[in-house]
């Protein structure tokens, strides 16, 4: 195949960008958390949650703005596990994410098997949102700038993160809380308030990037599709610390890697699927390796917050 | 808010005289309490969510039970129960120094596949009872060997664990699979797998049934581990590094090393694992084959409070629910995963349950401090309302 025909080009972009934009809105969702000390180590079945409703919503509904609210909103029903257990009583935090990780896997494939293993449903496109000018670019126009309209939301809400988080009074709560919940404590913040609400924030992004998963890059559900989005969501917010920027370039890094594995499968490199499935794995932990003193996290990071102890 | 502290005052010193007057009573309630009720709130709850679902949960449990124990189903558990105890015990040492190995996964799947991958080799050249040893050996190393760099990670820079263990696992995940398409492929069949081992080169089964000696071998491994955790100083040593390692600094232990000997100890006991579960019940592997054992029987190894002795009843338990929950969901047409659900309800009820004994015996209240408040305000209308 030739490698700079156009359709090769739209391929490797399109691979790109649907393994990079589910991984991004779930680590935006993760730093979130992890920001103000909260591990959500159940990202992983949130997502599968939020894409399974976005999946059945926009089946029966055939839009797929109404999927896309559906899988934030499950999103943030279930992220209410690990509010309710983990933060206000103080339960431990990677229990509680293992808990939600295999409910989400359960549930999901259970209510997949009850309902579509038979049929398969596969959903359609959605319609294109293109940039007026751009996506007529010669080769790369269509591909990269005629996107659905939840492309450009997303690139949105990520400024909005990067502002919530470095610009607002709320932000610097948040990882305030994070840093040291007890000098947050008494400067006269809630701790317990305002980690609830970076959970819920959380949950809204995790089943969201579930349901950009299931609708935009996939097209259907599968059981445990996530596959480890959302664990490598974790490792992107733990290299990230709490920087937009770095949230979005390792996403980016990771969907680049997956597309560079697919494209190596269209040429005549004989390389097993194997050892594509793993380069994004590996990609991880040499950067880990690497980076190895600097990937910090929040000091009060999965403790929970009790006044007064020491 | 001053009612409030009066009434847990009272809840306090009635605990305190029903405390002396039937210690052992009350101990094997709160035994009870802690221990066994998360599994049956976990088994109602599931049991409602059956019934939303329109299937029988009367019909369903009871098929649990007719595969898992009746007939010879007993005997299927029991072959389950082999590698599922030293896999326990492998997260057991782990969990008690608070390192999170999560990834099990890859080191059992590369230790079971190294295994078979080279059983046809070793079980041609050596007699059998030296080829389990060198087998088993095998599977143990490669179990141990692959939790090294996180260990190495976590103790020359403090990263984090979790990461690690996990990103490590979908690699060892993915290095199985290519040993299974390429070195070990049996190539006689399309389906990629190795090649199957011969039945008189597999563990030997005890008096006719379908119970391999793995569970032997197992029971005595286990019972080791439980011996070197509770009563040497490696063990003492082990937990108070898991109680603060801070503090096992202070009092000269080498708490780098700690984390390496743990985690290797994990990883090896995983791998172990892998070694009877191939050589006594499956013998190959196919490509893509992934048991996960290992996040399933979590509630359960924390249910035994983190003890090895205490994880075999626990473990037990879950090998017949898993035996005979695979059967009974393909019977009521639900797919096998329920188990994966009634697994995560155990796991939050028993956190929910510590959460509340912890309390209790704290004498502290039960809620959180917001909450208590939100509350207080509100008990004036309900005593009110209720005299």
């Amino acid at each position: 195949m030739d490698l700079l025909s156009v359709a090769f080009v739209s391929a490797f972009i399109a691979g790109f960008l649907a393994a990079s934009m589910p991984l991004l809105v779930a680590s935006l969702g993760e730093t979130i958390g992890e920001q103000s000390g909260v591990l959500n180590l159940g990202i992983e079945g949130v997502m599968l949650f939020g894409g399974y409703a976005a999946f059945v919503v926009t089946l029966a509904t055939g839009s797929f703005a109404w999927g896309m609210a559906a899988g934030a909103g499950v999103g943030i029903v279930t992220s209410l596990f690990l509010l309710v257990l983990s933060v206000l009583l103080g339960l431990n935090q990677i229990v509680i994410g293992l808990a939600v990780t295999l409910l989400g896997g359960g549930m999901t494939s259970v209510l997949y098997f009850g309902n579509y293993s038979k049929s398969t449903p596969r959903l359609g496109k959605d319609e294109p949102f293109s940039l007026w000018g751009l996506s007529d670019l010669p080769v790369v126009g269509d591909s990269l700038f005629s996107q659905p309209a939840i492309f450009w939301i997303v690139l949105a809400l990520a400024i909005g993160v990067w502002w919530m988080l470095s610009k607002t009074n709320f932000g610097l709560q948040l990882r305030a809380a994070g840093q040291n919940p007890n000098s947050l404590d008494a400067s006269g913040g809630n701790v317990v308030a305002t980690r609830a609400i970076a959970v819920l924030l959380g949950g809204f992004f995790s089943g969201l990037g579930g349901a950009y998963l299931a609708l935009i890059s996939t097209g259907t559900f599968t059981p445990f599709m996530t596959q480890g989005v959302g664990y490598t969501a974790i490792v992107v917010t733990m290299l990230a610390r709490g920087r937009i920027s770095w949230v979005i370039g390792a996403s980016l890094v990771f969907g680049l890697s997956v597309a560079v594995g697919t494209v190596i499968q269209l040429t005549n490199i004989n390389l097993p699927t194997d050892v594509i499935k793993m380069f994004p794995f590996v990609v991880v932990i040499v950067v880990l390796v690497a980076f190895a003193r600097s990937a910090y996290v929040p000091p009060a990071l999965g403790l929970p917050y009790s006044r007064g102890a020491r | 808010m001053s009612k409030v502290e009066t009434k847990a005052g009272e809840n306090a010193m009635t605990e305190t005289t029903t405390k002396n007057r039937s210690p052992l009573l009350r101990r094997l309630g709160v035994g009870f309490i802690r221990n066994i009720l998360p599994l049956v709130l976990a088994i109602f709850t599931s049991g409602v969510l059956l019934l939303a679902m329109g299937k029988s949960p009367a019909f369903f449990y009871g098929e649990v039970l007719r595969f898992g124990l009746m007939g010879t189903g007993w005997q299927r558990s029991l072959v389950m129960l082999a590698p599922l105890l030293l896999y326990g015990a492998g997260l057991i040492v782990a969990f008690r120094g608070k390192l999170w190995n999560l990834g099990y996964e890859g080191q059992y799947l590369l230790g079971g596949v190294l295994v078979v991958g080279f059983a046809p080799f070793v079980m041609g050249s050596l007699p059998l009872l030296l080829g389990f040893i060198a087998l088993i050996l095998v599977g143990t190393l490669a179990g141990g060997a692959w939790t090294l760099l996180p260990a190495f990670l976590k103790a020359r820079f403090g990263t984090n664990e979790i990461i690690t263990t996990l990103m490590l696992s979908f690699v060892g995940i993915g290095i199985t699979n290519i040993l299974i398409r390429g070195p070990f492929q049996n190539v006689d069949v399309t389906v990629p797998q190795t090649q199957v081992m011969p039945l008189d080169t597999m563990f030997p089964k005890i008096f006719g049934t379908r119970i391999h000696i793995g569970i032997l071998i197992a029971i005595v491994v286990v019972l080791i581990v439980h011996y070197v955790l509770t009563r040497t100083s490696f063990g003492l040593r082990l937990d108070v590094y898991g109680a603060s390692p801070k503090s096992a600094l202070h009092v000269g232990i080498d708490t780098p090393r700690m984390v390496m000997i743990l985690f290797f100890m994990s990883g090896a006991l995983i791998g172990f694992a892998a070694a009877v579960d191939m050589l006594g019940l499956w013998g190959n592997m196919r490509a893509n084959w992934n048991p996960a054992y290992g996040s399933e029987i979590l509630p359960f190894v924390f249910l035994a409070r983190l003890s090895v002795l205490a994880s075999i009843p626990f473990l037990a338990f879950y090998a017949v629910l898993a035996t005979g929950g695979a059967l009974a969901s393909q019977d009521i047409g639900l797919d096998s995963h329920f188990i994966l659900v009634v697994v995560a309800l155990i796991l939050m009820f028993m956190s929910v349950i510590e959460f509340i004994g912890m309390k209790r015996d704290l004498g502290q209240s039960y809620l959180p401090p917001t909450l208590r408040k939100a509350l207080a305000k509100l008990l004036p209308q309900r005593k009110a309302g209720n005299p």
